[in-house]
C-alpha cells in the first residue's frame, strides 16, 4: 500500500487502519532503531513507543493533517526523538545523586557492543554502524540501510541536504577505514592479523582507529 | 590506501550493498500486540438520553469510561480520541444497568432507580491520578437529589486544603452525570462551574428535584445549614434529614461554628462538619 493511500485510510478510519500502519512499517522502524541503539531489546521497545506515540498524535490531528502526512518519514522522525529521549533518560540514570546506584545486572549484556558481538560477529559491519558518531550514524542508516533519498533523510533529520550528504559520506568513509583495518584484505599483499580493538569510541562519540598489537 | 583507486570505488559499492542488506531485519512479532495493548483494546459507545440531552457513553471491559455530549457521532469519536488517545467504535450493548434509560423523572424520586445504585466498580478510572479518583469516588457518594460543597469533598478525602484542586478534578471528570460532579456546588451556595456549562448543571440538578434557584436564594440569605430544635442536629439544606424537619422546628445557621455555639452537632449522614466523637 502506498504512503498516500495509507495516510488517506488513517484519516478516514484511524482505528481501522492503524494496524496496517504498524505492519507496513514495523520492520523499517526496527532496523533504524536496531542500528541506532545497538540492542535488540532497546530497538523493540523503541519501535513500540514510536507507534504508541504515533497513535496518540494521530488521535489529536484533524483529518486534513493526517491526509497530508508522509507516514514513513513522519514515523522515522518520531522514532529519532524516542531514541534521543531514551538515551537522555539513561544518562540521567547513570548519574545517581547518592553515588550508590548499582547498574542492573543485565545492563552489561545489553550494551550495544556486546549484543551485536554476541550475535557471532555475524555482522561486524552492523556493529561498526552502531559505533559511528551520532551525527553520522542516523544519516548513514537512513540513507544506506533504509534506502531513503537524501531529501528524505534531510527531512527526517531536519538538516540541510548538504549537511546530510557530507555526514553520510564521512560515515561511510569511517566504516570503510574501520573494515580495512579490521578485516584482512584478500589478495592484497601479506595478511595482517586483525587487531583486537580496531575501533574505539572516545569522549563524545569520536571514533579513532587504533592499530592494536603494535 | 588511495581513495582514487578503482578498487576503492568497488569497495565503496560493496560496502553500500552490504549496508543495504543490513536493513533486512524483521521486527519481533511481539511489536504489534504490545502496541495494540498499549493503545488500549478500544472502547465501544452508544448514545443515551439524559436531562441535558443525548450524550454518548463509552465503555470497555473495565466499565464506563466516558460520557460526552456531542453534536454527532463523528464529533464524539474525535473528541474521545483527542482526550483518551485510544480506539473507539460504535456498537455493542450498553452495560445492563444503563439500558432502558436510567434518569427517572423528577416526580418519581431517585432512590429506587438505577441511578441511586451506581457502584464505583462500574467505572473505568484507570487513567486518573489517585487524587482524581478519590474526588470522583467521593462525589459518587453524594445521594441523588442532594448537593455538597467543594470544601466538603476536600475534607472528606483528607485533603482539606485542596478545595481548588477538587474543583479541577471534578472539572476533568471523564464520566459526568453518571459520576455526579454536578452535585458539588460552591461553599457560598452558588451552583458553580460545570464542564458543560452552568445551564447543564442546573438542568441535571433540577432533574433530581433540587431547585437551583431555591438553593441560591437560600445561600444569598446567608443560610448554609439547617438545624432541628428537637434533635439539635444540623445538616446541609439538601440532606434528606434536613428536608424532613418541620418548618416550625427548622433553625437556619450561617456557619458550622454558629451551630456549634448554639449547641447543635453536625449530622452524621451529610457530615456538614466533622461530627464530634
Amino acid at each position: 500500500m502506498h504512503d498516500d493511500e495509507l495516510a488517506a485510510a488513517l484519516a478516514d478510519d484511524l482505528d481501522g487502519s492503524f494496524e496496517r500502519l504498524v505492519l507496513t512499517y514495523q520492520d523499517r522502524l526496527y532496523a533504524f532503531a536496531l542500528y541506532l541503539c545497538g540492542s535488540p531489546r532497546d530497538a523493540e521497545e523503541t519501535v513500540q513507543d514510536t507507534f504508541v506515540r504515533a497513535y496518540r498524535a494521530l488521535s489529536g490531528y484533524p483529518a486534513e493533517r493526517v491526509r497530508d502526512l508522509q507516514p514513513r518519514a513522519w514515523l522515522f522522525q518520531i522514532e529519532k526523538n524516542v531514541v534521543r529521549n531514551r538515551v537522555r533518560g539513561r544518562h540521567l540514570q547513570l548519574l545517581p545523586l547518592d553515588g550508590t546506584h548499582a547498574e542492573p545486572e543485565d545492563d552489561e549484556l545489553e550494551r550495544p557492543e556486546t549484543v551485536l558481538e554476541r550475535a557471532e560477529q555475524r555482522d561486524e559491519l552492523g556493529t561498526l554502524v552502531t559505533r559511528l558518531p551520532d551525527r553520522y550514524r542516523a544519516a548513514v542508516i537512513l540513507r544506506h540501510i533504509e534506502g531513503l533519498s537524501y531529501d528524505e533523510v534531510a527531512a527526517v533529520l531536519d538538516q540541510p541536504v548538504g549537511t546530510v550528504k557530507s555526514n553520510v559520506h564521512r560515515g561511510v568513509r569511517l566504516l570503510r577505514a574501520a573494515l580495512e583495518h579490521e578485516v584482512t584484505p584478500v589478495g592484497r599483499g601479506g595478511s595482517r592479523p586483525a587487531p583486537t580493538t580496531p575501533i574505539r569510541i572516545e569522549g563524545k562519540g569520536r571514533v579513532t582507529l587504533k592499530e592494536a598489537n603494535r | 590506501m588511495n581513495q582514487d583507486e578503482p578498487l576503492s570505488i568497488q569497495a565503496s559499492r560493496e560496502l553500500v550493498q552490504r549496508l543495504r542488506e543490513l536493513g533486512q531485519v524483521r521486527a519481533p512479532e511481539t511489536v504489534l500486540p504490545t502496541v495494540l495493548e498499549q493503545i488500549g483494546p478500544g472502547d465501544l459507545y452508544a448514545p443515551i438520553e439524559t436531562p441535558i440531552g443525548t450524550v454518548f457513553v463509552a465503555f470497555n471491559d473495565a466499565g464506563v469510561s466516558a460520557v460526552m455530549p456531542a453534536d454527532d457521532v463523528a464529533a464524539f469519536e474525535r473528541a474521545f480520541r483527542a482526550r483518551f488517545a485510544r480506539p473507539i467504535r460504535p456498537g455493542g450493548q450498553l452495560p445492563g444497568w444503563l439500558r432502558g434509560g436510567i434518569w427517572p423523572n423528577a416526580r418519581r424520586g431517585g432512590s429506587r432507580t438505577a441511578l441511586a445504585r451506581i457502584a464505583p466498580t462500574r467505572f473505568d478510572l484507570r487513567g486518573l491520578s489517585e487524587f482524581e479518583r478519590a474526588v470522583l469516588l467521593k462525589a459518587l457518594e453524594i445521594p441523588y437529589g442532594e448537593v455538597r460543597t467543594y470544601g466538603w469533598v476536600a475534607r472528606e478525602i483528607d485533603r482539606p486544603g485542596a478545595v481548588r484542586a477538587v474543583g479541577s478534578a471534578l472539572g476533568r471528570n471523564p464520566i459526568p452525570l453518571l459520576i455526579p460532579c454536578h452535585r458539588v456546588v460552591r461553599g457560598e451556595g452558588q451552583i458553580g462551574q460545570y464542564a458543560f456549562g452552568r445551564d447543564a448543571k442546573c438542568a441535571a440538578l433540577a432533574a433530581e428535584g433540587v431547585e437551583p434557584e431555591q438553593l441560591e436564594a437560600l445561600a444569598r440569605s446567608g443560610v448554609r445549614y439547617l438545624g432541628s430544635d428537637t434533635t439539635r442536629i444540623y445538616c446541609f439544606p439538601t440532606c434528606r434529614h434536613a428536608r424532613r424537619i418541620a418548618e416550625r422546628h427548622r433553625v437556619p445557621f450561617r456557619s458550622a461554628s454558629a451551630a456549634t455555639t448554639a449547641g447543635y452537632r453536625p449530622c452524621k449522614v451529610c457530615r456538614p462538619a466533622l461530627a464530634a466523637g
